[in-house]
């Protein structure tokens, strides 16, 4: 490690166009046979008659099948292993969503390369091993926990695996502590800064801080400049995936324009969802994943369902590797509020659990004072009470149903039946108005 | 007595909407009273032919359905209605809702209860008067 080199990695950070695709070559080769092991994929690369000794190119990639999400929960929970489990050590599992979970394995080797991801993010970002690395993300299932620990402990930070929540408790730890860099999803962010306001503490002269990795959630740059300001902290955007690892897929260079995802781990496409077929540079459509380094379960062209688009292959960085725009949105119905997955057939799930409730209701996610919330409008079935209370309690039952349900409070509220919008063929369940898609 | 209970969203223009329907279909409204709530309050309305009424909101798509209320008529005079309550919270009886209006030199107290035998029955041994 040398300190003054802006790369953890210069021997791939700083490959040229030509070098990334003959190693994503040979890799996507070495994939494949990996890939082979799981019935699943043989049998898929014999119905697409493509062996390794096919691929020339990384572009070949696009002669074999897409996976989706989908394929995981129907292999759930072991189907895609392309180890024997007794070479597998850690497991994550997805958030919240509807039917079977899905389901990540991990090698050794696996977890070496994450945390070496990480690390090299990191270490971008101007990170050191004499700084401290304050990890205020959720742990246990939520890979943006052991990701950023095991790359910020990769790195050499003394590393305070803080978890979410508890803001006075943060706060102390990053006074006492002399915290200089801090991983949370943003909206967590603007909140911590609010207790720091009412405890009279100043972010710029009562800590050390100076850069935070955020990421998790959709935020507009909007956000991001407000959180910068507001700590006087260099924010930088982080994205990362469970199926891919985690955290430590792609990252922002101190350039903060756009995120390089790392393409000797990765191949990396943006596809017209309806179609599949690529879409040229600028344009956005759906980010599609090839794992070039997993072991215990690699995926080929995973459907990440996130819309973003190509900004550039070069970068004043020295770094080559593809530069991708913030996500723009989902090209299927998920949401993604304070770094939680939702569907609407989950709230769905719930509300028709209430007779006293009509089936139409309506979601709307808007951003109030840089915090995320969820709306959820549902018709009334019909006038059931005269009681005034008892209406106020059916909201109260719905609102805890919910957040037993998705793990977030939403905003219940009773309306008229028809007077939600009544859409024609596919009901329009979700609008999202908050500043990051507008 | 039959009330009206409508459901009302907090929203510009929905109780016009209600008065506009019950004025097309010729029924006069006696009393009413309107709730001030957040998200959403209950319109209570006493008009001529109920029934009537409430199929003619619920043809509207209005949320509407007729509640049993007690109508008491009181002399108009001061006093009156702090009476006839205080036999209510003798016999431990809450009120859940009142409203109150004055009719032909009568005051009418409007209200439902946390017990609707019971009120019934008072009313019936204190010899109170209904409104019809």
């Amino acid at each position: 490690m040398d300190v003054k080199s802006p790369y953890l990695h210069p021997e791939y950070e700083t490959l040229s166009r030509e070098e990334i695709s003959k190693l994503q070559t040979e890799r996507l080769r070495e994939t494949m046979q990996q890939c082979m092991k799981v019935p699943f994929y043989a049998e898929k690369f014999k119905e697409a008659g493509v062996t390794p000794d096919d691929i020339k190119s990384p572009d070949d990639v696009r002669r074999l099948p897409f996976t989706t999400k989908q394929d995981l929960r129907d292999t759930y929970p072991f189907g895609l292993a392309a180890v024997p489990l007794s070479q597998c050590v850690r497991l994550h599992s997805s958030s919240g969503t509807t039917g079977n979970p899905t389901v990540i394995l991990h090698t050794q080797r696996d977890l070496d390369e994450w945390a070496n991801q990480v690390a090299r993010n990191l270490w971008m970002v101007g990170l050191r091993p004499d700084d401290v690395f304050q990890n205020s993300s959720g742990y246990g299932m939520f890979t943006g926990g052991l990701g950023f620990q095991y790359g910020a402990e990769r790195l050499g930070m003394l590393t305070v695996p803080a978890a979410a929540g508890n803001s006075l408790r943060q706060i102390k730890f990053m006074k006492d502590f002399g915290t200089t860099a801090v991983h949370a999803v943003p909206s967590y962010l603007t909140r911590l800064y609010e207790v720091m306001q009412e405890q009279g503490v100043d972010p710029r002269k009562d800590t050390k801080l100076r850069v935070f990795a955020i990421g998790a959630e959709p935020h507009s740059e909007e956000q991001r400049q407000r959180i910068e300001k507001m700590f006087g902290v260099k924010a930088y955007n982080s994205f990362g995936m469970s199926e891919m690892c985690g955290p430590g897929v792609g990252f922002e260079c101190q350039e903060q324009n756009g995120l390089h995802f790392w393409e000797d781990y990765y191949i990396v496409e943006i596809v017209d969802p309806e179609t599949l077929e690529p879409v040229p540079d600028g344009e956005i459509g759906e980010l599609v994943l090839t794992s070039l380094r997993r072991e215990a379960m690699p995926l080929i062209r995973y459907r990440t369902r996130d819309l973003t688009r190509v900004l550039g292959r070069t970068c004043p960085c020295g770094r080559n590797h593809v530069r991708l725009d913030r996500m723009k949105g989902r090209s299927d119905d998920m949401m993604v509020l304070r770094g939680v997955n939702i569907f609407p057939i989950q709230i769905e799930k719930i509300l028709m659990q209430f007779p006293e409730l009509a089936s139409n209701y309506l979601i709307t996610l808007t951003t109030d004072n840089d915090n995320d919330n969820m709306t959820v409008e549902v018709e009334i079935a019909d006038m059931f009470t005269d009681d005034y209370k008892r209406l106020q309690e059916l909201t109260k039952s719905v609102t805890r149903a919910l957040k037993d349900e998705i793990l977030l409070t939403p905003i219940v509220k009773l309306v008229p039946k028809g007077s939600l919008p009544v859409s024609e063929g596919k009901a329009v369940r979700v609008v999202d108005k908050r500043k990051v898609y507008q | 007595m039959k009330q009206l209970s409508i459901f009302l969203e907090n929203k510009s223009g929905t109780l016009l909407n209600i008065l506009n329907a019950l004025k097309a279909a010729d029924i006069q409204i006696i009393a009413s009273t309107v709730a001030d709530t957040q998200d959403f309050g209950i319109y209570r309305v006493i008009c001529s032919q109920p029934e009537k009424a409430c199929l003619v909101l619920k043809e509207q798509g209005i949320t509407v359905t007729l509640t049993d209320v007690f109508t008491i008529e009181l002399e108009d005079k001061p006093g009156e209605a702090a009476r006839v309550m205080a036999i209510f919270a003798e016999a431990g009886i809450n009120i859940s809702y009142m409203y109150s209006f004055l009719v032909s030199g009568k005051g009418i107290l409007v209200f439902r209860t946390s017990d609707t035998e019971k009120t019934a029955a008072i009313i019936k041994a204190k010899g109170l008067h209904e409104f019809a």
